[in-house]
């Protein structure tokens, strides 16, 4: 049974993080609970039917299917961090300005709030369709009885909220006038951080080259199977000997949001303003 | 520019990229069994990229993943998987089956 809540945590914990920063980052948006929600379920769903379709999947594109789609997912989801990220530079004033006009804001508030519920909904996908194959797994092999698996899986399953509960809470504690530029940067770092485990399984699926096979060795002091290190690949893309292609991709993603936000991130009409000019 | 494009331009490298994938390499086997691989150790020549095909006979579903290797992959009850890796320098490089990380421990050896 521990063994079971073992794996299952280790597998929810990078989800349940990524809600929490998801949570903090949107204080103050309109019915952020429910697209979070939404997110969930639907990656719940989505982790049922990806781990229904998971031989087909493997199969597909000779034999590297399963690489090139976690590496879509995470681009995908890339893609969304950015472009929240740029987004919300650009409209945080203009919408705390509107807070008063209750509809407006609700508006604009779903639109940035629809890209992270597919964030979370994806990583719940991604976390959630392995909980799934390993469960099945056991159950298979009947290693445990159904009442150990399930009570191991649903304590992992608390943990990993936990967890991501802990995060939330942690955010939270930081000044308002500073919670946004913190998450911010989270979400940049998380970004990056999927872009380089995305070079990683292109890497694998012999679609990108290395470059170098080991930029550093650090897993005698943080080893990524840890925990620690799983919790610190979650959060800002911790490898403990990336590939070059991952680093490259990691510094890619980095720069390529500061700049879109530096460029784009500019409120249209008026000179722009620190984003914490969004809390009210 | 016009989305389609967008779809476009991963898609056609992606047909470029995966026939470059088949390229003929080593092969070295692999099986894993009620959580269990054989054989635990595996030599391979150093310096040189070659194919693991890792056979699952199950029960149920595994894992292999390498932190070492940077590798995961998931194989079906009954499937076979390829991975590639290397080139590697000499050493010892672990991996384990994640779903029976107490049981299912190997090693590659490049020499």
């Amino acid at each position: 049974m521990l063994a079971t809540a073992i794996i299952v945590f280790r597998e929810v914990l990078e989800a349940a993080l990524i809600i929490g920063i998801v949570l903090a980052a949107t204080q103050g948006l309109a019915r952020r609970v429910s697209w979070v929600s939404m997110g969930i379920i639907a990656g719940v769903a989505g982790a049922g039917l990806v781990a229904w379709f998971a031989d087909a999947i493997s199969s597909a594109l000779a034999g590297v299917g399963q690489e090139v789609f976690n590496a879509g997912i995470m681009l995908f989801a890339v893609l969304m961090l950015g472009w929240h990220n740029v987004w919300m530079k650009r409209h945080g004033r203009e919408m705390a300005q509107q807070m008063r006009d209750v509809g407006q804001a609700v508006k604009l508030g779903s639109r940035s709030m629809y890209m992270l519920a597919v964030v979370i909904g994806l990583a719940v996908l991604r976390e959630g369709s392995e909980v799934v194959l390993f469960l099945y797994g056991i159950a298979v092999a009947q290693q445990d009885s159904p009442g150990l698996m399930l009570s191991g899986g649903l304590f992992g399953l608390l943990s990993g909220a936990m967890a991501g509960l802990l995060m939330y809470r942690g955010l939270l504690r930081i000044s308002s006038r500073h919670l946004f530029t913190v998450t911010t940067w989270m979400i940049t770092l998380l970004a990056a951080g999927m872009a380089a485990q995305a070079a990683g399984f292109l890497t694998q699926a012999d679609l990108l080259p290395p470059l170098v096979q080991s930029m550093w060795d650090t897993s005698g002091i943080v080893a990524q199977s840890s925990v620690f290190g799983r919790v610190l690949q979650t959060l800002i893309g911790y490898a403990d000997h990336p590939s070059g292609m991952q680093v490259l991709f990691y510094a890619t993603t980095l720069a390529g949001i500061a700049v879109l936000m530096r460029f784009y991130g500019s409120a249209p009409a008026s000179k722009v303003q620190p984003l914490n000019a969004i809390e009210t | 520019m016009n989305v389609k494009y967008w779809v476009m331009v991963p898609a056609l490298s992606l047909g470029i990229a995966l026939p470059l994938h088949a390229e003929n390499l080593p092969a070295f086997n692999l099986t894993i069994k009620d959580g269990r691989y054989s054989p635990e150790q595996v030599e391979i020549p150093a310096g040189q990229k070659i194919k693991l095909v890792i056979k699952n006979d199950g029960p149920g579903p595994e894992e292999f993943e390498s932190s070492d290797l940077n590798r995961e992959k998931l194989i079906q009850d009954g499937k076979t998987a390829e991975v590639t890796i290397g080139p590697l320098n000499p050493g010892t490089y672990k991996f384990i089956g994640e779903f029976h990380p107490k049981t299912a421990q190997g090693q590659i050896v490049a020499k």
